[in-house]
């Protein structure tokens, strides 16, 4: 008898529950949006914040709501991910080219030295604070792995003090850029012809001074660029990409050696 | 009132339901990561704690016990815990959407946890008796479980600054992790025996 008591006790107790819980999900429903869940299928899973939204269901659900915001926002995803969601938003995807980040500095242990022994935290930030910073260029990368640390994918590696970034693996989230004390990172398109590979501003006299391979601001590559696609601004050399065609010239002419080739088509570079 | 008071002090310091007893260790180490989401966790147990006692001491007292069922307590308890905290998060879903984006991910999260169900359950051992009704132990009981809850946000958030600072320093490659967070989360419970009597001497 006892038991039949303790199962009618359980089973109205855990009736009531479901009742309750049944009524109250079907009288204070919330409409979701159902092409939310699609959209944010489309996305990597990143949650890498290079759209400018809190990770990708904040991306996602941005996307539904705002018809006009692009879809091609998200870099690690690229065309397919812009292509998929235009799809589903019925949107036109437009044109996303693939992108990584470059560390702009050509400053190698060989190259360049350091003002100080420095022994504090192993952090760029904290570097940057003492004297700007362990190396002789205040504009150089600074080589402690503040950008190696944010990275989501583990592109990027300290290599002979300077940070060198895998551009196979990386998705061009631009967190590194962020990250670094001294914007020597940048985002450049994958295909790019050449990089320059220096941050420095100083003259030409100074730079060389702390560093043997940096832009000493000479002007020769922008004279020599038949596109007029190098210009040249507080003594550091500067490619619009839109322009460059990648015949080399530029490269042959640099004394410095900061434009570095990455996939130079016409000329023969010595 | 004197007691009130010595039942929350006791609940939170002297036998803090993580430092102390060891419940709850789930959240303890899973979310103290960062001090908001820690602060906002042990919020959404405070509030869990004291709705999860309102409910089960009354089923105790008037349900249970007088059909002799008391060794039923357990899966009733997890059933109608895990019942109400689906309810409110429905609720809050529906009425107060701000409070749902914050408090939300946690929610489902101690559905049964194991300090809530465990103060549940040490509130009818403890302040449920036959002869005293159901309105001084239900009292008692509801104070016992504000100050766990409170004890519950003092262990997250003291946790969450000392991992911040462990997590900075430099410590041997097979320490890292998962092994520093739980060598220092013993210290941190070994610094809440200093409390130990402090309650009986300072309102006894």
């Amino acid at each position: 008898m006892e038991i039949v008591i303790a199962v009618a006790v359980v089973g109205v107790i855990g009736l009531l529950c479901a009742v309750m819980l049944s009524v109250a999900s079907k009288f204070m429903a919330v409409e979701v949006d159902e092409r939310i869940p699609l959209v944010r299928e489309c996305l990597p899973g990143a949650n890498c914040g290079a759209c400018g939204f809190a990770g990708c269901d904040g991306y996602a659900a941005a996307l539904v709501e705002d018809p006009e915001l692009a879809v091609s926002l998200c870099v690690p995803g690229g065309a397919t991910a812009a292509e998929n969601i235009g799809k589903v938003l019925g949107r036109e995807a437009g044109d996303v080219a693939k992108q990584v980040a470059e560390v702009r500095c050509s400053g190698t242990c060989e190259a360049t030295s350091v003002k100080m022994d420095y022994k504090g935290l192993e952090s760029c930030a904290a570097a940057k604070l003492l004297f700007g910073g362990t190396g002789k260029c205040v504009y150089g990368c600074i080589g402690l792995g503040d950008c190696a640390q944010v990275c989501p994918v583990g592109a990027i590696h300290i290599n002979g003090g300077l940070a060198r970034v895998d551009t196979t693996a990386c998705i061009g989230c631009g967190l590194c850029a962020k990250t670094c004390p001294n914007n020597v990172i940048a985002i450049r398109p994958a295909d790019a012809h050449m990089v320059v590979d220096c941050n420095s501003h100083q003259k030409g006299a100074g730079t060389r001074k702390s560093c043997s391979a940096g832009c000493i601001g000479c002007r020769l590559c922008e004279k020599n660029c038949h596109t007029g696609a190098i210009t040249v601004t507080d003594n550091l050399a500067s490619i619009d990409y839109s322009k460059c065609d990648g015949c080399g010239k530029c490269i042959e002419v640099c004394k410095a050696g900061c434009l570095v080739a990455l996939n130079i088509t016409k000329a023969t570079i010595v | 009132m004197k007691e009130l008071i010595a039942i929350v002090m006791a609940a939170v310091l002297v036998n803090n339901y993580v430092l102390a007893q060891f419940l709850g260790i789930c959240p303890f180490l899973g979310v103290s990561k960062k001090l908001d989401q820690a602060a906002g966790m042990s919020v959404a147990v405070i509030f869990v704690m004291l709705l999860a006692t309102a409910v089960t001491y009354p089923i105790q007292f008037f349900v249970l016990n007088p059909n002799g069922l008391g060794y039923l307590q357990t899966i009733v308890f997890i059933l109608v815990i895990a019942a109400l905290v689906q309810l409110v998060e429905i609720v809050l879903k529906k009425y107060i959407p701000a409070l749902h984006a914050s408090l939300g991910v946690y929610l489902p999260l101690i559905t049964t946890n194991c300090a809530v169900l465990g103060v549940c359950i040490s509130n009818v051992d403890n302040y449920l008796t036959a002869t005293g009704g159901f309105g001084g132990g239900f009292v008692q009981a509801m104070f016992n479980s504000l100050g766990s809850g409170l004890g519950f946000l003092l262990a997250m958030v003291l946790f969450s600054g000392v991992r911040s600072r462990v997590d900075k320093c430099k410590c041997p490659e097979c320490f890292k992790g998962m092994p520093i967070t739980l060598i220092s989360a013993a210290i941190v419970s070994v610094s809440f025996m200093g409390f130990a009597g402090i309650v009986e001497n300072l309102l006894g």
